[in-house]
Parts: C-alpha cells; sequence; structure tokens
C-alpha cells in the first residue's frame, strides 16, 4: 500500500512543479499588467506630477500670478522682455507678470478644462451610444428605429470638423471658460458614442450573449448585465486618450480668443495665445506653456495606450 | 410520448439592401420546412454538414432566431406562438449547451455568477445560501472541484469550459437540453468524456437530448433517432443502428462513406461515394429535390423539378428521395461516380 | 537514404520573463519518397511547430532550434533563409488549415499562381497561364479558366482548398507537408481533399507528411504513423501495426476514446482522463504519467526511452505498456533512432 501512497505523492509534486499561477477577474488582471507596463508607470508619474502641480500651484506659486509687479522693466513695443533671473525663474511675461507663477496657477484651469470636457464627452456619448446599443441588443423594431434616427445624428455631428463645431458653440454661448469646456466636450460626444455603440454591437452577437438568453435571462439585464460591461474597455481608454486631445483643443480655443474673457486669469492655451504676439522677441513665453501642454497630453496619451494593452484579452499571457 | 414536436418549421433570414431605408431583396432559407418529433427521455441527433441550418433550427427551438412559419410544440405548447416574456420563463425547462466553450461564458464572470444567473432569472432558490447548494450539488455533478466557483472561465481547460457550459444548462433542471456541436471544440481525448458525462447525465436526470453535430460517429454514438439535414431541411430519419446498417438516402450514404473511421482495415476495404461540387447557395436553393445537383443516383425525371417530400418506408426510415426503394433494391446504380478523381488524370 | 530524416529536433520558446517553453522536445523520425507518413496528436503536442520549423517558417527571435532535419543531406534548420526560400515552393511544399487565410485575398488566383511559376520556373505570359489552369484542373477545379481571373473569396472553402494544393504542386515538390489539411472542411470535401492527396503521392511520387489530430484520417493515408504528446514521439509504428496494437497507453487511450461510425449504439467510450495541462516534465518522467492507468513508480524516475516491447519497428516510449494478446514477455530491445 505504501508504494502506492508513495506513487500518488511524488506524481502530486511533480504536478505541482509545473501547474502555473491562477489569477483573478479580468479587471484585477487588467490592473496585475498596467503595474507591470512601464509605458503606464511613465504615464501615471506625469499626470500625477501634473495633478499635484494643480491642486498645489496656488499655494507655492512665489508672486500673484495677475499682479504686475515689475512694470517699469517690460516695454513690449520696444520689444524689451526680461529672461530668467534669481527672482523670476521663468521670466517675465508681457505685462510683467512672473511666467514662473503663472504657470504654477495656469496647471489647474488647463486641467479642469481637460477633465470636465472628457467627461462631459463621455457621459452623453455613453448615454447615447450605450443607449442606441442597447436598444439594438433588445430587438424589435423599434429600437432598431431608435438606434437609427440617434445614429444619424451623431453622424452629423461627426461630419462637421471639430473645430468649427466648437466655434460655432463658442459663438452662440459667448466667450467664457465654461464655453470652452462645453465645446471640446460635445466635440467629444460623436466619438464615444459611435465607439460604444459599436463594441456592444460586436458584444451582441457574441455566444455568451445567445447562452444567457438561451437561459432565459431578461433581455434588460443581458443588455446592461452582460453586453455593457464588456464593451467598456475600449471606452475607458479612448477617454484617457481623449483627455489629452481636450486639452490641447482647450488651448487651441483659448488661443483663437474663445477662453475666459479674463485675460488675467492664467491658463496655459491663454498663455500660449497671448505669447504668440512676442515670439519674435520672447520665444520662450511661448515655449513654456506648449511644453506643458505637451508634456500632459504624452502623460495621457502613454497611460491610455498602456491601459489599451492590459484590458485587450488576446494579450492575456 | 413525444416532448418536442416541430411542424413544418421554417426559418427565412430577409436579404436587405438599401442607402436609406431598407427593402428585403431575398431570403435565406436557412431552415425550410422541417418537422420531425423528439420523444421524452430520448436523444435525438440532428447531423449535416456547414450551412445546412441545424444550428439555426436548434436557436429556432429556442426562440432564440425567429420563426417564419410552422409550430414548435413543447409539452402541448406552441412556443412559436408564446409572448416573449412567456417564452422566456419557458426557456427553464428547454436548455442549451454551446460549441465553444469559452466564447458561451461571460469572461467578466465567475463561475458561481454564471451558474446562479439562470435561476435569479427564473426565481429558483429562495436565498442566496439554497442556490449555492444546488450550484455546489451540480458542480459536483459534472466533475468540476468545489473551489471553481470564484475563478473564472479563462482559468479553466476546454473540457473544464464544457463541463460549466452544461452546468448552467442542468442548473435549471430542464427537460428538453439541445446540446449544439457539444464537442466538436475539445481535443479527441476530452470529448469522450464530455460524451460519457452527457449520456450519465441523461440516464441520472431522466433528460431529453437534441444533439446537433456534424460529425455522424459522434451522432451516431450518442442519438436514439437520428435526422439528416442537407440545405435547410430533412433528407432521411431512422433509428441510429438503422440508418447505419441501411442508409437509405443518396446524400446520407455519401456523408456515412466519407466519414473516416479509425481502422485501416476499415478505411481499405470501404468504396467512397465521392460527392462532385459544393453545397448550394441557402440564398438560392436548387428547384426540385434539392440534392440533385450532387446526387451520384440523379434521374431524368423528377429530380430536378419536384421537391420530394419526406415520406416514411416500409422499415421504419423516413426519406426525401423519389427513388429510394428503386436505389436500395439496385434497380438505379450510380450515374455521376466519382466525377472529382476522373479530372485528376489529365 | 530517407528523403527526410529529422533527428532530435527540440523547438524552445523563450518565455517573457518566465520560464522557457519547450514545444518540441526531441523528435525524431525519417520520410522516405514517395511515403505518406503522420504526425499525429492533439492540440499542444508540438506537431504544428515541428512542420512550421522543417519549412524554416518560425520568427527567428525568442526561438531556438536543437537537432537536425536532413533533406536529401541538406540541413534545414541551419539552411540561410536565401537558400530556404528557394527550396520551399521547389522541393519543399506546405499547405496550411486554413486555406482563406493563406491565400491573398485582394490577387486573383490566376495570379497567385502565375507568380509562383514565374519565381520557381520562369514561366511567363500565355505559357504560365496555361500551366496555371492547367494545374487547376489537375487538383479537380471545374472550369480553370475561369476561376483564375477570381478571388479567393469567391471560391467555396474545398475549392480554395484545392487551389492551394494546386500553388503547392506547381513544381512538383518532393516533399509535401500537410497541416491539418481537411480539418476546416466538411467531411464529403474532406474526402474530396484526401483522394486528391492520395493521387498525388500516388501518381508524382511525392512524399507527404500528414499532420493531423484525426485518427481517421490517419487510418485511411498514412503508412508510417508517430503519435507526439508533449513534444515527444510516444509511439511510432506502421499504419496497421499502431492500430492493431496501441502499445503506448496513450495512443490505445485515444483510440479507445473515439466514438467509431462502425461500432455498435450504446458500446462505451473509455476516456483519457484529465487534460493535456496535468503533465510533468519529460526530465522528471514519463509526461502522460498523471493522465495515466498504469504508470508505476517507474515512470516517474526520468525519461523513458523508445523501445520496441513487442513488435521489431513498433516502438513505443513506455515502461509498462500495453501489449498485444499472445504478445512475448516485453523484449526491451533498445530501439535505434
Amino acid at each position: 500500500m505504501s508504494t502506492k501512497t508513495d506513487k500518488i505523492d511524488r506524481l502530486a509534486e511533480l504536478t505541482a512543479s509545473t501547474e502555473t499561477a491562477t489569477g483573478g477577474s479580468l479587471w484585477v488582471e487588467a490592473w496585475r499588467r498596467l503595474k507591470q507596463s512601464k509605458m503606464a508607470i511613465i504615464g501615471a508619474v506625469v499626470i500625477g506630477a501634473f495633478v499635484i502641480l494643480a491642486v498645489i500651484g496656488p499655494w507655492v506659486a512665489p508672486y500673484d500670478p495677475t499682479a504686475q509687479l515689475w512694470r517699469g522693466e517690460v516695454f513690449t513695443n520696444r520689444n524689451i522682455f526680461v529672461g530668467p533671473r534669481a527672482e523670476n525663474w521663468f521670466g517675465l511675461d508681457h505685462l510683467a507678470r512672473d511666467e514662473f507663477s503663472r504657470l504654477l496657477v495656469g496647471a489647474r484651469q488647463t486641467l479642469l478644462v481637460g477633465i470636465v470636457a472628457t467627461l462631459l464627452g463621455f457621459t452623453i456619448g455613453a448615454l447615447v451610444g450605450g443607449s442606441a446599443g442597447a436598444a439594438l441588443t433588445l430587438g424589435g423594431k423599434l429600437g432598431q428605429r431608435y438606434d437609427t434616427v440617434v445614429m444619424r445624428v451623431i453622424d452629423m455631428m461627426l461630419a462637421l470638423p471639430s473645430l468649427l463645431l466648437a466655434v460655432t458653440i463658442a459663438a452662440v454661448m459667448g466667450q467664457s471658460l465654461t464655453t470652452v469646456m462645453v465645446a471640446v466636450g460635445v466635440v467629444q460626444i460623436p466619438i464615444f458614442a459611435r465607439l460604444l455603440r459599436g463594441a456592444m454591437l460586436a458584444q451582441g452577437g457574441k455566444d455568451y450573449v445567445v447562452a444567457a438568453q438561451a437561459l432565459g435571462v431578461r433581455k434588460r439585464r443581458v443588455a446592461l448585465g452582460h453586453v455593457l460591461p464588456n464593451s467598456l474597455s475600449p471606452v475607458i481608454v479612448q477617454a484617457t486618450l481623449s483627455l489629452a486631445t481636450a486639452i490641447i483643443e482647450a488651448a487651441a480655443l483659448s488661443y483663437l480668443g474663445l477662453g475666459n474673457p479674463d485675460a488675467a486669469e492664467p491658463e496655459w492655451g491663454v498663455m500660449l495665445a497671448q505669447a504668440q504676439k512676442y515670439f519674435d522677441a520672447a520665444p520662450m513665453l511661448a515655449v513654456y506653456p506648449a511644453l506643458g501642454i505637451i508634456i500632459t497630453a504624452l502623460g495621457f496619451t502613454l497611460l491610455g495606450e498602456a491601459m489599451r494593452e492590459a484590458l485587450d484579452p488576446k494579450l492575456r499571457s | 410520448m413525444s416532448l418536442l414536436e416541430l411542424d413544418d418549421v421554417k426559418v427565412h433570414f430577409p436579404v436587405k439592401k438599401g442607402l436609406v431605408f431598407d427593402r428585403t431583396v431575398g431570403h435565406v432559407y436557412a431552415v425550410d420546412g422541417v418537422s420531425l418529433s423528439v420523444r421524452a427521455g430520448q436523444t435525438y441527433g440532428l447531423v449535416g454538414e456547414s450551412g445546412c441550418g441545424k444550428t439555426t433550427l436548434g436557436r429556432a427551438i429556442l426562440r432564440l432566431v425567429d420563426i417564419t412559419e410552422g409550430a414548435v410544440v413543447f409539452d402541448g405548447t406552441d412556443l412559436a406562438k408564446l409572448p416573449d416574456e412567456e417564452m422566456r420563463r419557458h426557456r427553464q425547462r428547454l436548455q442549451m449547451v454551446f460549441q465553444d466553450p469559452l466564447g458561451s461564458l461571460n469572461p467578466r464572470q465567475n463561475i458561481e455568477s454564471i451558474l446562479a444567473e439562470g435561476m435569479a432569472a427564473h426565481g429558483i432558490g429562495a436565498d442566496a445560501g439554497e442556490r449555492r447548494a444546488r450550484i455546489t450539488q451540480i458542480l459536483a455533478r459534472v466533475g468540476l472541484p468545489a473551489n471553481a466557483l470564484s475563478r473564472y472561465p479563462h482559468e479553466f481547460s476546454g473540457g473544464q469550459r464544457q463541463r460549466i457550459g452544461i452546468a448552467r444548462a442542468l442548473v435549471l433542471e430542464p427537460d428538453l437540453v439541445i446540446c449544439d456541436e457539444p464537442v466538436s471544440a475539445l481535443d479527441v481525448s476530452i470529448q469522450a468524456q464530455v460524451l460519457n458525462l452527457l449520456e450519465e447525465l441523461q440516464e441520472s436526470m431522466g433528460l431529453t437530448y437534441l444533439v446537433i453535430a456534424h460529425d455522424l460517429a459522434v451522432v451516431r454514438h450518442i442519438s436514439d433517432v437520428i435526422g439528416v439535414m442537407y440545405l435547410g431541411s430533412l433528407v432521411e430519419e431512422a433509428p441510429s443502428d438503422l440508418l447505419y446498417a441501411e442508409p437509405r438516402h443518396p446524400y446520407t450514404r455519401a456523408l456515412m462513406s466519407a466519414v473516416p473511421v479509425p481502422d485501416p482495415a476499415v478505411e481499405d476495404a470501404r468504396e467512397r461515394i465521392l460527392l462532385t461540387g459544393d453545397l448550394p447557395s441557402p440564398a438560392a436553393p436548387p428547384p426540385g429535390c434539392r440534392f440533385h445537383t450532387r446526387c451520384p443516383w440523379k434521374q431524368e425525371t423528377r429530380c430536378a423539378t419536384e421537391r420530394p417530400a419526406l415520406r416514411e418506408l416500409a422499415d421504419g426510415h423516413r426519406v426525401a428521395c423519389h427513388w429510394a426503394e428503386e436505389i436500395a433494391d439496385g434497380t438505379i446504380t450510380l450515374t455521376a461516380r466519382e466525377k472529382a478523381p476522373a479530372q485528376l488524370s489529365g | 537514404m530517407p528523403l527526410l530524416s529529422v533527428d532530435e529536433l527540440t523547438i524552445t520558446f523563450a518565455g517573457r520573463g518566465q520560464r522557457d517553453a519547450r514545444a518540441v522536445d526531441g523528435v525524431s523520425f525519417d520520410v522516405d519518397q514517395g511515403q505518406v507518413v503522420g504526425l499525429v496528436g492533439e492540440s499542444g503536442c508540438g506537431k504544428s511547430v515541428t512542420s512550421l520549423a522543417l519549412m524554416g517558417l518560425l520568427p527567428g527571435r525568442g526561438v531556438r532550434l536543437g537537432g537536425r532535419a536532413e533533406f536529401d543531406g541538406t540541413d534545414l534548420l541551419t539552411l540561410p533563409a536565401a537558400r530556404m526560400r528557394d527550396l520551399r515552393g521547389t522541393q519543399l511544399a506546405m499547405i496550411f488549415q486554413d486555406p482563406l487565410s493563406s491565400l491573398n485575398p485582394v490577387v486573383p488566383i490566376g495570379v497567385q499562381v502565375t507568380e509562383i511559376l514565374a519565381r520557381h520556373r520562369g514561366m511567363r505570359g500565355e505559357a504560365a497561364r496555361k500551366e496555371a489552369a492547367h494545374l487547376l484542373d489537375r487538383v479537380g477545379i471545374p472550369d480553370p479558366t475561369r476561376r483564375l481571373k477570381e478571388y479567393p473569396h469567391q471560391l467555396s472553402g474545398g475549392m480554395r482548398q484545392r487551389a492551394l494544393i494546386a500553388m503547392a504542386v506547381a513544381c512538383a515538390p518532393r516533399l509535401l507537408i500537410a497541416d491539418e489539411p481537411t480539418t476546416a472542411l466538411d467531411v464529403t470535401i474532406q474526402a474530396q481533399i484526401l483522394e486528391l492527396l492520395k493521387e498525388l503521392v500516388d501518381q508524382e511520387g511525392t512524399a507527404l507528411l500528414m499532420i493531423t489530430h484525426d485518427l481517421g484520417v490517419v487510418a485511411g493515408l498514412c503508412e508510417q504513423v508517430n503519435v507526439l504528446y508533449a513534444g515527444k514521439v510516444v509511439e511510432s509504428a506502421g499504419r496497421r501495426a499502431l492500430f492493431d496494437a496501441p502499445t503506448h497507453p496513450y495512443a490505445h487511450g485515444l483510440l479507445g476514446s473515439i466514438p467509431r461510425l462502425d461500432a455498435p449504439r450504446g458500446e462505451a467510450l473509455r476516456p483519457i482522463r484529465g487534460s493535456i495541462n496535468d503533465r510533468i516534465d519529460w526530465a522528471d518522467g514519463c509526461a502522460f504519467a498523471p493522465r495515466c492507468d498504469r504508470y508505476t513508480m517507474e515512470c516517474l524516475t526520468g525519461t523513458p526511452a523508445l523501445t520496441e516491447p513487442h513488435t521489431p519497428g513498433h516502438q513505443a516510449r513506455c515502461v509498462n505498456p500495453v501489449l498485444p494478446e499472445g504478445a512475448t514477455s516485453p523484449q526491451r530491445t533498445e530501439a535505434t533512432g
């Protein structure tokens, strides 16, 4: 008898050594892979730094960003500017305000515009696209008609050049920071709507959805409990990537003069817009905010790409 | 007593075209008039090649696709006429096992949630505890470890996933289980495990099966009665042993002669009936007998003009061929034999 | 001398961050001129990787090859890429499981065939077109001149596989490797394709290395059969010998677990338990031991050798083989090769 138990023990020991570790749910596994990705870590560090800057900016700024403290030293009409020096690390802007303080304080506005605009686009887009996708999944004539009508409207929005659409909205709503956020957000709506609906449509044809129906699960639950959660990954990735474009587009709108009418309030896009007038004499005034926008956008893009990879089930090891 | 009766079931998918408004420009005749009956406690095997409509028929019974015409009578109720909500509730008694074990499981659900979902939908089990007890019981029955509950589909092997699919269907204690290619996605050594499990469960739970498969050997192994489908309709139906001993329809004969048998002696000795050409499109099925374009016994009369009905022969076969008797007694011999290899000599 | 002689072939995939995976672990077999040899096994046994290695189609990075594969005296594993390309198509050809993805979807069939004729046989223009039509006709594609102008998606699965075979045999290769050529096809179409492959071997004397999981296909086609399990040949025998007396418990179990068309209804299947994941390292013992009913303590002490337990020429890698009834006590002769 002992040989038999020996035999089984030995086999168990040998099989155990080749057994692979088991993971958890798909979200848990995606998180684990995200933590291992260099791209994700760099992106997260950049974004983290940016967020911290946005939060603490006003407190650490050495000077009041709106005060023209060195009025006698800058003469724009004679191309006299003040570059970096001990008391003003990044020099003075065209109205003799401390550029460094303005950059620190402006981060908050820029982040706010990006996040609010993306959230707006994401929420409305996902609602529109999700409802169309769900209507299609539920089936029936009514669902199809709803989908057709809604998606044609979305297509029309998609057909307009995004900046033109934003300019139109800004023109209607008047010049303000809210206008910029709404305009940038509205431009994102069709992207999110199309993406979510497309993903839901693809998932709706999968076997597990048919299986849930065969099980007798109610259609509403099939659409919301099965199809929707499995369609979210591309939309989440898009949201991260959209943050980057939202910041850039908000900057573009500010640059075109559609942003906050109170030009004294620092914001990277506005700063970039104002600096271009003096680009010949003081190019660094444009380079600082531009670099800020580029690095932040890059951070979000890196994180978005890393998330795309982590959430892709085909790449699962 | 028959548990399930299909009467002239048709499933036609409209082919739509149009820029703004969809116009129906034609139909795909996926299932085109199938009548059969499945007796309680039996296994009915539905065999046919890809595109013959067997999967669509299986889904039509559960009303997962719309039935164009005909009746699906399950235990006295015509499912084709039920309102949606009643049909949904009926699905507790009619369950389905799918071909792709991974694709048919939601990757974001753990096993407990997968198995509990059907019970929740049908209000089975008073509380979570009772449901869990039932789930643990069914897991043991299909041969899965109890620690499977909190794990996810991708952590299992193909055979285990198919066991999960079977458990999901059986936890509702259905009367009829439609198995759509239950083993074709599995490795050979695993197929036998699943087939044995299905047979075992049938015996212990008193299940009725409708097994849909392309593999005649699998169907023959598991079924009491076999129906052979070709291009949307049944061409032959007979008890399993009888069908194997005396296939009556030319298509059944060709199919049977094409199935490889893992035995060189059998393989060397047998005569193959090679069919020429490919399956015609179900969107434009040939007139007359649907098989006449490939039939090696095709006759000048009737075959191309008159669609044969499924009729009962003296020996218990049901066959849809005008010339079944004449072919059986040898009055009609092969007409287009082995056309394909003849072209090779060039 | 055999046409192809594979000797102790190993294929290792470098694991990313994890340990390396050995897909093929010392596989040896021969293919003679005009012979049909089968490599049989289930998914993950290493059969497809073996064929890709022989064709030089494995990616260079992350893959380590060991052993030798001599084709007519040249080692395929160390052949420079340029010479391998010349060899492919002229001497060696391969057909794959999925005919649709093996064909270029945006180029007509005719162009794809004439391209091969131009590259390897120097044929151009009308002559190439004529030869292409002749090839299609030869593999049983009706109305070949019209088909030459068609795109892959216009052909049925069976026709596509025929077109691929036409391309493979365009230069009369001496060895044809077929990797699950009929798995994606319906059974009546499978019968047509198998018949075609048999014809080619009989008429042209092409050697055929048939890679499949289907023992039924093997029974009708292959002269010599190698059964693979977890990257090693566990049994190698002539066709009749293997099916008459499957000797390795895996081959024996496999045959017992297949439903046979000619078996009476209700004959029980004897499945192999567990799955391919239940395995141990060959270095520790027999990889099949965890699924085996016959394993002993001896099975867990290192790789079992390939021996001839009952009949000369019938090799099995097992210390406790299934012996045919009436066989003499196992004469453990160490197998050569």
